[in-house]
Formats: C-alpha cells, sequence, structure tokens
C-alpha cells in the first residue's frame, strides 16, 4: 500500500448567481454547482486520467487540487494536510513537488521572457542549481522534449503549437517534480507529436515513479497513459476503477455512452448522445444522467446516487449499472 | 536517458519576435514620425543651439528693442529690452522640456506604483486607492494645480511636483487594469503555483507585459505636462521671470499683443509643436503596440 499523494473528501464547490431580475430588484439567488460531492484519491505512483465532456468540472477539479480555488465544502489534502492550508516548508514542497501543465500552454508562459528564463525559473526558484548549472540543466530538459538548443532564445511567440506544449512540459519537469498534473497538455496536437508526448510521459512515470493526474476527453490518451480512469459528469464522478476494466466493461451507462461516441474506422457513430450536457444551475433531483440515460426508471428522477464501491477496486454512482446481472 | 529523449525537432523559419513588428509599424506611422520629427528638432534646437546661435538670452541690447523678426541682427526679433526672442526660446525650451519629461517621470512612477499595488491585491485595498484615484480625477486639475502654486515657492522643481501630483491618476487607471487582467491569466497563476514571491511576480512576471499601455499614457503625459506648466506660468504662479518658459514668455507677451505680436506667436507655436509632437508619437506607439496586432 503506498501512501495517499491527494485526497479530495466531498468536495463542493458552487458559485452563486444573481441576475435575470429588472434593475434594483435583483433576481433570485441560483447556484452554480461545478463540483459536488466529489471523492477521489491518488497514491503516489498512480497514474489517473479525469475524463469527460467539457463542462464536467474536470479543470474546476483540478483547481481544487492544485489549492487555486478553495473548494465551498468538503476539503482537498495532500499529504494529509488541506492544500489552502499549507505554509513555510510544507508549502514550499508542494510547490515544487507538483508540477502542471496548463491546458494553454502558450498562455502559461509569460509572452516576454525567453524560452531559457522560462525553464529556469523553477530551477532559480527552488534553488535545484546554481550559477552555469542552470543553464546545462535547461538543455538537458530541452533535449529530454526534443527541442534543440537553439530554442534557448526563443520567445514563445516564436514558437508552433507543439513546441511550446514542448516548453511547458519541460518547465514543469524543472522542478523535478513528484507528481504532474496536466490539463489537456496533448490536445489539439498532431498525432505523431501527440504520441511522442505521450511516450515522453509514460516513460518519465515509469522511470522516476511519477505520479500522473490527466485531464483529457480523449479515452485512447487516458488508456495509453493511465491506469486508473474517473470519469466526470456535471460536477461528479460516476465512476472510477481500472482504466482497463471500465473500458472494457463500463458499469455507468454514460461511460457506455463515451465509449459508444469514440470514433471508429469505417464504422458510424453507434449510438450517439441524446441532448446537450444539461446546465449545472438548478439540476432536478435525482440522477443528473437521467434526462439522457437510456436506461434510465421512473427511480432514476428521484433518488441521487452516490459514488459506491462495487468490487475490484472500482466504483459508480448508478442505480442500474450495466455490470449487475439484470 | 536516452529512452526518454524524443527526436529532435529542427526550428525553421521563425517569426519575428513580436517587439521588432511593433518598431516597424512605429516606423511605418507618418504621423508618429511627423511628431517624432516635431520633437527632435524642438529638443535639438534648445539643448544644442545656444552654443550655435550667436546671442545671449540675457543680454539686453537698447538699440534693437522690438526688432521685428528676419528685419534685423535678431532672427526672431527682440523683446521690449532688445533680448533676442530665439535665445529667449531656446533656454525656455529647456525649461518646459525638462519640466514635461520630469512631471511625466514622476506621475508615471506614481500612477504605476499605485496602479500596481490596486490591480495586483485587488479587494478592499485596490477599491480604496482606486476610489482615490476617482476622487482626485474629480477635482478640476487646472484648480487643483492654481490652489497648489498659490500655496508653494514656484519653482521648476515645486512646478515639477505639482504637474506630476495632478496627473497620474490616468497611469494608474490604465496598469490598474492591466494588472487586473494580467494577474488572472495562466503565466502568472503558474508563476504564484512555482512560488515566486509577489514582487517577482509583479515585476518580472506582470510589469513588462503592462508596458505598452504604459509608455503609451507616459507619452501622452508629458504633452499634458508642457501644456499645465505653461497654463500655470503664464497665469504668474508658474516658472518665475527672469527664468524663462514658454508659458511665462506668452505671459509677458500679453501687453504687446498688437504692437509686437511676434512676442507672442513664436513661444505659442513652440507650446503647439511640442503638444502635437507629442501626442502624434502617442498616438503612433498605440496602434504600434496594440497587441491584437501581434496575434
Amino acid at each position: 500500500m503506498t501512501a495517499l499523494l491527494f485526497e479530495l473528501l466531498d468536495v463542493e464547490k458552487s458559485y452563486e448567481l444573481r441576475g435575470g431580475g429588472a434593475a434594483f430588484r435583483p433576481g433570485p439567488k441560483r447556484r452554480l454547482r461545478a463540483l459536488d460531492g466529489v471523492r477521489l484519491t491518488v497514491a503516489r505512483g498512480d497514474s489517473v486520467a479525469l475524463v469527460g465532456e467539457s463542462g464536467s468540472g474536470k479543470s474546476t477539479l483540478l483547481r481544487v487540487l492544485m489549492g487555486l480555488t478553495s473548494p465551498t465544502d468538503g476539503r482537498a489534502l495532500y499529504g494529509g494536510q488541506d492544500v489552502t492550508q499549507l505554509k513555510g516548508e510544507r508549502r514550499a514542497a508542494f510547490q515544487r513537488e507538483v508540477a502542471m501543465v496548463y491546458q494553454d500552454a502558450r498562455g502559461s508562459l509569460n509572452p516576454r521572457l525567453p524560452v531559457l528564463d522560462l525553464i529556469a525559473e523553477p530551477i532559480r526558484h527552488h534553488k535545484l542549481r546554481a550559477g552555469p548549472a542552470v543553464r546545462d540543466r535547461v538543455l538537458e530538459l530541452l533535449d529530454q522534449v526534443g527541442l534543440p538548443a537553439a530554442t534557448l532564445k526563443r520567445y514563445p511567440s516564436q514558437l508552433s503549437g507543439g513546441q511550446v506544449r514542448r516548453v511547458a512540459i519541460a518547465r514543469a519537469l524543472a522542478s523535478e517534480p513528484l507528481t504532474i498534473v496536466a490539463d489537456e497538455a496533448v490536445s489539439g496536437l498532431d498525432v505523431s507529436t501527440q504520441a511522442q508526448l505521450l511516450n515522453l510521459l509514460v516513460e518519465l512515470q515509469r522511470r522516476m515513479g511519477l505520479t500522473l493526474i490527466f485531464i483529457t476527453h480523449d479515452l485512447g490518451v487516458a488508456s495509453f497513459l493511465c491506469d486508473q480512469i474517473a470519469v466526470m459528469y456535471l460536477g461528479r464522478i460516476v465512476e472510477t476503477g481500472p482504466t482497463r476494466a471500465i473500458l472494457e466493461r463500463p458499469a455507468h451507462p454514460y461511460t457506455q455512452a463515451l465509449l459508444n461516441a469514440q470514433p471508429r474506422f469505417f464504422a458510424p457513430i453507434a449510438q450517439p448522445l441524446q441532448g446537450e450536457i444539461p446546465s449545472p444551475i438548478d439540476l432536478p433531483p435525482g440522477c443528473r444522467f437521467a434526462g439522457r440515460c437510456p436506461r434510465a426508471v421512473p427511480a432514476c428522477r428521484e433518488d441521487d446516487p452516490a459514488l459506491m464501491p462495487s468490487g475490484q477496486g472500482r466504483a459508480v454512482a448508478c442505480i442500474r449499472p450495466l455490470t449487475a446481472a439484470a | 536517458m536516452s529512452e526518454a529523449t524524443l527526436p529532435a525537432q529542427p526550428i525553421e523559419d521563425i517569426a519575428p519576435a513580436a517587439r521588432f513588428r511593433a518598431v516597424r509599424r512605429f516606423v511605418r506611422h507618418r504621423l508618429a514620425m511627423v511628431g517624432v520629427v516635431m520633437i527632435l528638432v524642438l529638443v535639438l534646437g534648445s539643448f544644442l543651439g545656444p552654443h550655435l546661435y550667436p546671442f545671449d538670452d540675457l543680454r539686453i541690447d537698447m538699440r534693437n528693442r522690438f526688432q521685428v523678426p528676419f528685419m534685423g541682427p535678431h532672427w526672431l526679433g527682440a523683446d521690449p529690452l532688445g533680448r533676442d526672442l530665439m535665445a529667449r526660446l531656446m533656454t525656455a525650451g529647456q525649461v518646459s522640456l525638462a519640466v514635461g519629461f520630469a512631471a511625466m517621470i514622476l506621475s508615471t512612477l506614481v500612477g504605476t506604483a499605485i496602479g500596481a499595488v490596486a490591480g495586483f491585491y485587488g479587494r478592499a485595498l485596490g477599491g480604496a486607492l482606486m476610489r482615490f484615484v476617482d476622487a482626485m480625477l474629480c477635482f478640476p486639475n487646472i484648480f487643483l494645480l492654481l490652489t497648489l502654486a498659490a500655496f508653494i515657492q514656484p519653482g521648476v522643481w515645486t512646478i515639477t511636483a505639482i504637474i506630476a501630483f495632478t496627473s497620474w491618476m490616468e497611469v494608474a487607471r490604465v496598469v490598474e487594469g492591466q494588472f487586473k487582467t494580467l494577474r488572472e491569466r495562466d503565466f502568472a497563476i503558474a508563476a504564484m503555483m512555482i512560488g515566486s514571491s509577489d514582487a517577482r511576480i509583479i515585476f518580472a512576471e506582470i510589469l513588462p507585459n503592462a508596458v505598452a499601455p504604459i509608455v503609451v499614457a507616459a507619452t501622452l503625459n508629458v504633452a499634458r505636462a508642457i501644456l499645465l506648466e505653461s497654463y500655470v506660468s503664464f497665469l504668474g504662479y508658474g516658472i518665475q521671470p527672469p527664468l524663462p518658459s514658454w508659458g511665462n514668455m506668452l505671459n509677458s507677451a500679453q501687453q504687446y499683443l498688437t504692437s509686437a505680436p511676434w512676442l507672442a506667436i513664436f513661444p505659442g507655436l513652440a507650446i503647439t509643436a511640442a503638444v502635437t509632437g507629442f501626442n502624434f508619437i502617442g498616438d503612433g506607439l498605440r496602434d504600434a503596440l496594440d497587441p491584437r496586432l501581434d496575434a
């Protein structure tokens, strides 16, 4: 049993909205639940993929995990301590041990700094190297992500999308982290670049025992990179477990639908999901997937199922899981 | 190490960095170039001219009192004491331009500092600072200036300080807006995640990205500072004779407006040229530094 690194305990993040009323007469208060009762644990050396449609709360989950947003309810722990309460040495350690690759790689790099300074920043901040050794280390990292030494002097605006992504990954590796948290780190890249970066991440994970938390909407990427998968729908994790088991035998109808929606060679997409993801404002009672679920029964519209363990390290939030003999 | 290494990617055909494109856009901006030429002429004329020009600005030459321009030894004519108008314009230009620049630097520093703190920290502190800025903006500038000038011993430095005190608010607003947006950008958040100090994030991450609008505001501030100095000096509260400034030259020319109009026309032209010149440069910079053009 390895040590738990991250723990999310019934995390809820809701935003209060006002509006809709006339001037001076604000409309009724409404709540947008971006995250609702999320439970997730990540142990050292795990690789977890967070999968879900846009708007399912993946990025909010990440922000809570990183302590950028404090949850309205529940707690986010790192090494047993609340991430928003980390102080002094523990905070510095967290900042070094957890590195992030942002969804918008270009936006995460200061456009006024050359690549050398961008990658050197974490090295210098955490005093991992000093003097000329900093530059050598930056070169080493660039080499690792497949960029030539000439990149050192370039500004982000002079690099292509794939190159910027590599710089962002090199920068994340610069602090010699234990965990890399990546938000859509390879989406929108051409397939060969994507494959190269994925291979790099897998290699790093095996060799250095990195923990990976990877947000993606691509089940293929998730299956290649991660041992664990967590499927999110409307601010809640609806199914978790080992990637292989889940992709081979999904228990939640939503997971099934996601799998069906994956394009396959020469085959029409079997059963596209009906309708849009509903608005997370003022959710109706019952299961939040009921409105789009092909297996919904009247009970689904009354009881909101919680994420319950279903054996073999899996958990599902459904009253009529596909895996149940029925 | 070798397995984890990706095949090296060649880096070719590089787009020029944004800053060079901005310089090119500025150089191609016709009005901005006109402004640059105007300001260069004024600055070189004021600071180098006295070394080349044969007349001293303080020498009294009673034989040539009220000499008409181009009709005697004095190029631009002479004043009631027979002092050379051209020489006086140059000395006055040194004073007016120096006051304008110094006031710009001071007001930009103050405005940037206050705007940066307000924008970066936000909340109660930022709100309080920005309401103070609003309050300052509510005063009619010129009355504030005159009130202050009436209480303070006029001199080059005090006038500079007073002008800066009444014109830092625009810069503060611009900087506050920039900091507010830039601190939410991913690169600022990334720096916070690394654990960089506030000072580092403000100076190394955010400020370099906010330079463009600050430069524009500062340039336009020079024009305004020169104009304000002229107002105050014209009304007699600013730079005191015998030290000339373009403003107080206008003041002393008042009573001869019909008999010797050139005494008012040339300082007036100098002020107009300086103010329009800096405004042209400011407009050119605004267009050239527009980040939307770098997308």
